[in-house]
């Protein structure tokens, strides 16, 4: 590899003038390489702009001269490098950390190498309003549902081997930056018998947590003022918090590496054929996906990418991308009426500091009374929220701050229950989109039953980035092999929601 | 639903090689070398797979295609290296169940210690148990059913995270030193939680693996009375860590040296400076 590379600089220096064709070309022929083609063209960033400039006008005007020679393959209509294929057999619209990590697994599992094509198309590939890279980061095994608690012990799993999944030959081990501090929750007496009941579940699914009395908690962590705690739990394993990029990343380089093929644009449309079924004891419209319209960025440029089956993984904005079908657009009464339940919710995340803070000792702790709060490194930084309630949900049109939310609902109690915060100090803050699913705030995970070649990763309401790799892995299968094997993951699925029969977590909240 | 059902345009999956796939799981190894043997197929013959340009390769770029085909080869071979690597780490830290049923916790432990080139002590004898320059040891231990064991020496040795589960159960272990491991990571140090109640002497110094996100999991050792941190490679901060430690471990004497001094005050300095201005940057929200 280290020759090949060196070769290629060769090559570069050779033929200067051509320099920007090369690439391209070598991305056309070599995908699998295509990382260390980057990594070459980028090079060039190092130098001084006014350089960089200068060569990329020049370079342009000599690729110009170029193609209007009679042995080039110019022609009369400018043909965009960066479409995607006409033809891929899966195609997963949204490239957040749930789109790659079905990827990878898909690629993964095929038979043999490029037996599938499967390319993820994303529209921000700087990703400024992807849930993934604005989340808290957090992993733990507290929850109550069997399914919930197994996914986050699968990718605890996968966590810990992350560079036995994701190393890719000749390039940097992938580093999750993992902070193993815990989840610490606090119960009031109204929902101490939930959290005990939790317990008992997560311990029978090998989860390790301790349940702590007050007293205990105090002697614990010595900074928590334990007033109206009457029950805490306590996860010694598995749970802390890491870095959302580098998951994201790590799933991109390895999927690259293995053959899927990245693609930026907007989905903004199906083209499509319905037939009439019967299910759920009625007559309803099945579609049936048959391309994709794919807009190119900053154009009005767009391809149809025909494909065999479509993965719904946009996060937030995924029953934007169903009602590009037309499901929900029915009768009232009957299934083809319910709208596709997810929406966009906005979470602000605030970065306070507090140099009398609890310090590394700090785990991930969640209050009853709604408010989080984590270390954030190790300069007495520490970021925290809360959501907000039902009625006063902000408006998810854009991303400001509420910063009146941080003094009215998340200070009071941060300060309530960790006396040094009184003297915090707010640095910044960001806001990001839950996938908030409105039925019953879990994951949804399966085919659309009116889409019949539609899969859904979607829906997760605040705990994606931490499924997304047991979630990757139990699609993958449903889709190569027909049904989930090594987690059963048929409660997520759409059929509950065409029921409309939630599933739902017993929370402390 | 298969995918040539749905997929007329696809290339449809030769018969024998799926037959090896959908038979159970295949080797790794096969699986690297089949993915190599078909990887070339498509590299020779100029299949379209893009939209754009139709000529053939010019003739440098089949050289270079010509490389990274024999590449893949080399690629493979390094890939079998390290999985032969981990599988030899991975069986050494196998768990015994059956030793651990018949002839006890203790005895398996004591097995399993001296099989990775460590070393024990029984709770109240002065002995210790070891291999010697050979690797070869005295089976004597097996005398010892119901002694519990005090003290654990499994310095540069290749415990690793799965070989934890052989210590778990040790109610009695004091003393554990894993000094200069190569595979004790961070979620090795979190799973010591196991020994919350008795560990008090740890030394974790020269692993190359571990970081301070791992550091914060030692909070749930509570009988802790040493640890000894020296020279770890991939602490940036030492001088930080060890206050940041010392104010979460309160009752612990914790060890480090080997860290450069100089620029462990500048670094107190540093971060003490940042710590005062508590700026992070808001345009990566979720690093760290
Ligand atoms: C404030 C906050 C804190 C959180 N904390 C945690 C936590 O601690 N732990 C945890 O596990 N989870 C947490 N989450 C949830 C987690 O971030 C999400 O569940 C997860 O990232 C979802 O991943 P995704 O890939 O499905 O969505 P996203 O990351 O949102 O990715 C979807 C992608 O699809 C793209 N897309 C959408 N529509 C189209 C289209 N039409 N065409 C092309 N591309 C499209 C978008 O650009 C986007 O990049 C948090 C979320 C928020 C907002």
């Amino acid at each position: 590899m280290l020759t090949w590379r060196r070769l290629h600089v060769k090559v570069r220096a050779a033929h200067a003038p051509l320099t920007s064709r090369l690439v391209t070309r070598q991305h056309a022929w070599t995908h699998g390489h295509l990382t260390s083609c980057l990594k070459l063209s980028t090079s060039t960033a190092l130098r001084k702009d006014f350089f960089k400039d200068v060569e990329t006008t020049f370079v342009e005007m000599k690729k110009k001269a170029a193609d209007a020679l009679p042995s080039s393959n110019w022609s009369p209509f400018y043909i965009n490098p960066n479409l995607p294929p006409e033809r891929a057999d899966i195609v997963i619209v949204g490239g957040g950390v749930m789109g790659w990590s079905i990827a990878y697994w898909l690629k993964k599992m095929e038979n043999s190498r490029n037996g599938m094509r499967v390319v993820v198309v994303e529209k921000d590939p700087v990703y400024t309003q992807a849930s993934t890279v604005l989340s808290a980061g957090g992993i733990r095994q507290q929850f109550s549902l069997p399914e919930n608690i197994l996914l986050s012990l699968a990718s605890a799993d996968f966590l810990r081997n992350v560079n036995e999944h994701l190393n890719v030959y000749n390039e940097d081990p992938v580093d999750l930056q993992f902070n193993q501090s815990g989840y610490l929750f606090l119960a009031n007496e109204k929902v101490a018998h939930i959290m005990e009941e939790n317990y008992h579940i997560q311990s029978q699914f090998g989860a390790q947590v301790s349940l702590l009395s007050p007293t205990q908690l105090q002697e614990r962590f010595p900074w928590i003022n334990t007033d109206g705690v009457a029950l805490a739990s306590y996860g010694l394993e598995n749970e802390g918090w890491f870095d959302p990029w580098s998951l994201l990343n790590g799933f991109k380089r390895k999927a690259i590496s293995l053959g899927v093929i990245p693609c930026t644009g907007k989905v903004t449309d199906f083209d499509y054929t319905v037939t009439l079924a019967h299910m759920y004891d009625q007559d309803v419209m099945v579609r049936r996906v048959k391309s994709v319209k794919v807009q190119m960025p900053n154009s009005p440029e767009y391809q149809p990418v025909e494909c065999a089956i479509v993965i719904n993984a946009a996060g937030a904005f995924s029953a934007k991308v169903t009602e590009m079908l037309r499901v929900g657009s029915g009768d009232k009464y009957s299934i083809d009426g319910i709208p596709f339940p997810v929406e966009p919710r906005k979470r602000y995340i605030y970065v306070f500091n507090c140099p009398d803070g609890p310090g590394l000792d700090t785990p991930f702790l969640i209050d009853y009374s709604g408010v989080y709060f984590r270390r954030e490194g190790l300069g007495g930084n520490y970021i925290g929220g809360a959501s907000p309630d039902e009625e006063n949900e902000p408006d998810a049109g854009n991303l400001d701050v509420d910063h009146d939310f941080f003094v009215e609902k998340v200070w009071p109690e941060l300060a309530h229950r960790v006396p040094s915060f009184e003297k915090l100090k707010v640095t910044s803050s960001w806001a990001g989109f839950y996938d908030y699913n409105t039925l019953d705030q879990n994951a949804i995970i399966g085919v659309h039953p009116l889409i019949n070649n539609m899969y859904c990763a979607t829906g997760f309401s605040g705990h994606g980035l931490q499924h997304s790799p047991g979630v990757g892995r139990a699609l993958a299968e449903l889709i190569l092999k027909g049904g989930f094997e090594t987690l059963d993951l048929s409660v997520f699925g759409l059929d509950r929601i065409m029921k409309q029969e939630p599933v739902l977590e017993r929370n402390i909240l | 639903m298969r995918l040539h059902d749905v997929c007329p345009s696809r290339p449809a999956v030769e018969p024998v090689m799926s037959a090896h796939f959908m038979a159970g799981q295949p080797w790794r190894f096969y699986r690297t070398l089949h993915r190599c043997g078909k990887h070339s197929a498509p590299l020779w013959a100029p299949a379209r797979l893009w939209s754009s340009s139709s000529e053939s390769p010019p003739l440098h770029t089949r050289a270079l295609l010509f490389l990274t085909q024999r590449f893949y080869d080399v690629e493979l071979l390094m890939g079998l290296n390290s999985e032969l690597k981990r599988r030899t780490v991975q069986w050494k830290n196998s768990y015994n169940s059956y030793a651990r049923q018949r002839l006890g916790m203790n005895i398996a432990l004591a097995h399993f210690v001296l099989r990775l080139k460590g070393g024990f002590r029984y709770v109240g004898q002065d002995d210790w148990f070891r291999v010697d320059k050979r690797g070869k040891f005295s089976w004597d231990f097996l005398n010892h059913k119901n002694t519990p064991i005090e003290e654990v020496d499994l310095s540069h040795s290749l415990i690793n995270f799965t070989g934890l589960q052989s210590l778990e159960g040790q109610q009695s272990l004091r003393t554990l030193s894993l000094r200069g491991c190569s595979q004790v990571d961070d979620w090795f140090l979190a799973r010591l939680h196991i020994f919350q109640n008795s560990l008090e002497e740890l030394n974790i110094s020269d692993c190359p693996q571990i970081t301070v996100g791992g550091l914060a999991a030692l909070r749930n050792l509570r009988g802790l009375r040493y640890l000894d941190i020296s020279s770890l490679p991939r602490i940036s901060s030492p001088g930080l860590v060890v206050i940041l430690l010392e104010e979460m471990l309160p009752q612990c004497h914790i060890v480090a040296t080997g860290y450069d001094l100089s620029m462990f005050q500048d670094t107190v300095e540093d971060e003490k400076e940042i710590k005062e201005q508590g700026k992070t940057d808001n345009r990566t929200p979720g690093m760290q």
